[in-house]
């Protein structure tokens, strides 16, 4: 991947298109591009301010004070619950013989 | 040995290899790490699922106290230091076995780090050492589904997929690049396993893919190391899919081999995953794409940090059993017995407990010990049972062991008794009941056969009288064998030298 100073090419949109499974056709490649340098562009952007003395969030509850649990008391008791009816699951898979998922064929990788 | 490529054994000596290990290890929880469905082997496909394993829209995930507690058990027992507030984060990538398209692992923050393994090994002159072997982290994650690729009629064109051991929990242990040789991968992975086993936290069962193994084995040339260290570590293959550390060991030996036989080729070794394939004795290249080691890891929106405080810590730790090592030396000096001994009851954590109550019991230990480790055991190996399986209860090795001690048993009656044992399924008590030796304990019986043999060997009275003693062993011997090994041992012994005495 490119840093945030140069512009996405159109290799790394196919490279990130690849990682996330998605097919751009011949046109959509150059507007993701376009799409992608904007949205670089604006965190660009707010990378101008300075957040050195900013803590990294990936959580609300600190930003909200709530004092995490300590003890595991807000974890899931080890207590089997009921899973859900295969009729069910396999009612909304794409393909199934009806006890397995089937997938297009894969090589382990 | 591998069917590798012959490489000479001074080609060989010029390099060295340096191994690192990556174990998975499932926990024995009743449910899955994030969602309450049952954590279990096998079952029929598809029924151990839910929204949150499935990766359904909008499922969100509640990690299961549990493995929390099991995973700083296992981190504590190799030696981790615990990280009070750890971080969930996402591993993405696509495979159809976890259907969420991400896997939630624990990246930058993991919840254990810096532990170590001793293991037995040699040093470069040959003479036997203990090794210490890093071990660089313990996280905890969660287990994929399966993916069947053979065995169905549309087989060439379709996967099949069973999400039942998806979500279920994991640790992965990762070890430092300090491994030498494939023995050392071996020593490693037993001595792991024990401690495993010992903590109760896993089965380690590997058939059934509860402890799974992947090696990074890299050579370098021994010149290039002793110039430049670390910076001369070559490039590293992982060596994936292999389900019994004899494999492993296998699969490590070929691989060094292979890595070397490139480079000696003039070739360069690629980074890649290799599947060992057992039948033919040698790793192959799992198609190598670069782009997915690009995992793009980011803290797990969905989980808040967790955190293990001290008073958590301390209660978890409180279920700690004593480990192998420490149990090894404490039954070696607590109840005189050889290292040899200390260590194969100490092999899992069932036997020594077994051997520890029954000890505890009995009026020698050591009796105990020997009993339970030749004739209980050749005989469980012999019917190809399990200590569980065993006919032979607690107190009936109790007795065993008592009754032998005290003499009112040989040796060879012993074994008797417990061959019954183990023919009939009987408990030693049972059998003991119904077949013990009549033993003569009636003092004039005894005596009248003493007279006899007294009077029918006059030149060993007269040894005695002179002051050999010792010769009473012999009319102990002859006395028994006139009773045909029924006579009690202990009142003949007494009788005997009161009568050479008179």
């Amino acid at each position: 991947m490119s840093n945030q100073n140069s512009a996405v090419s159109l290799e790394d949109v196919r490279h990130v298109a690849d990682l996330a499974n998605l097919e751009l056709t011949a046109e959509e490649l150059p507007r993701m591009a376009h799409d992608l340098n904007a949205i670089l562009g604006h965190i660009a952007q707010l990378s101008e301010l300075d957040t050195s003395q900013v803590e990294p969030m990936a959580q609300v509850a600190e930003a909200l004070g709530i004092a995490p649990a300590t003890a595991g008391e807000t974890l899931r008791p080890d207590v089997v619950k009921p899973s859900v009816d295969r009729a069910a699951v396999m009612s909304q898979a794409p393909e199934s013989d009806g006890r397995f998922f089937k997938v297009p064929k894969v090589i382990e990788r | 040995m591998s069917a590798a490529l012959a490489l000479s054994p001074e080609v060989l000596a010029k390099y060295q290899p340096v191994i690192g290990l990556e174990v998975h290890v499932q926990l024995l929880t009743k449910t899955k790490a994030f969602c309450g469905c049952k954590n279990e082997y096998g079952g029929e496909p598809n029924t151990h699922v839910c929204p949150v394993c499935l990766g359904l829209p909008g499922a969100l995930p509640v990690l299961n106290k549990q493995a929390v507690e099991y995973a700083v058990l296992a981190a504590k027992a190799i030696g981790c230091e615990i990280r009070e507030t750890s971080i969930f984060s996402r591993k993405n990538y696509f495979y159809p076995d976890s259907p969420k398209g991400y896997q939630i692992s624990q990246f930058d923050k993991p919840i254990a780090e810096n532990g170590e393994l001793i293991v037995p090994g040699f040093d470069a002159a040959g003479n036997a050492i203990s090794k210490r072997i890093g071990i660089t982290r313990l996280h905890m994650e969660e287990d994929a589904g399966k993916s069947l690729h053979d065995g169905f009629a549309d087989s060439a064109s379709r996967t099949y997929i069973d999400l039942n051991r998806c979500g279920t929990p994991l640790v992965e242990i990762v070890s430092e690049p300090d491994l030498r040789t494939a023995d050392e991968v071996f020593e490693y992975l037993t001595k792991l396993k024990e401690i495993l086993l010992y903590t109760g936290v896993s089965d380690c069962n590997m058939e059934e893919g509860s402890l799974r193994c992947d090696a990074n084995v890299s050579v370098m040339l021994k010149s290039d190391w002793e110039a430049r260290g670390t910076a001369a570590y070559g490039t590293k293959a992982e060596v994936k899919n292999v389900n019994s550390f004899r494999y492993i060991r296998a699969a490590v030996e070929y691989e060094i081999e292979r890595q070397i036989g490139v480079i000696e080729d003039g070739g360069r070794v690629v980074q890649e995953s290799r599947l060992w394939n057992n039948a033919e004795g040698r790793t192959y290249s799992m198609r190598s794409k670069e782009q997915a080691h690009d995992y793009r890891y980011f803290p797990e929106p969905d989980l808040p940090a967790l955190v293990v405080g001290a008073e958590w810590q301390k209660n978890i730790l409180s279920a700690m059993p004593e480990l192998p090592e420490a149990r090894r030396a404490r039954l070696a000096s607590e109840y005189g017995l050889s290292t040899q001994d200390a260590a194969t009851l100490t092999t899992d954590r069932e036997l020594g407990d077994f051997f520890q109550q029954a000890a505890a019991l009995a009026k020698s230990p050591k009796r105990v010990a020997a009993i339970l480790l030749s004739e209980i055991t050749m005989r469980l190996r012999g019917g190809e049972l399990v200590l569980g399986q065993s006919p032979v209860s607690l107190n009936g090795l109790v007795l065993a062991a008592d009754l032998a001690e005290a003499g009112e048993i040989s040796s060879k009656q012993l074994k008797q008794l417990l061959d019954s044992c183990f023919t009939e399924s009987k408990d030693f008590a049972f059998i003991y009941d119904r077949d013990k030796p009549q033993q003569i304990s009636d003092t004039s019986a005894i005596e009248a056969m003493i007279d006899e043999v007294i009077a029918a060997n006059p030149a060993q009275v007269a040894q005695f009288k002179g002051g050999k003693r010792t010769v009473s062993a012999f009319f102990v011997g002859q006395v028994m064998k006139l009773s045909k090994g029924q006579a009690n041992p202990a009142l003949l012994n007494e009788l005997v030298v009161k009568k050479l005495d008179a």
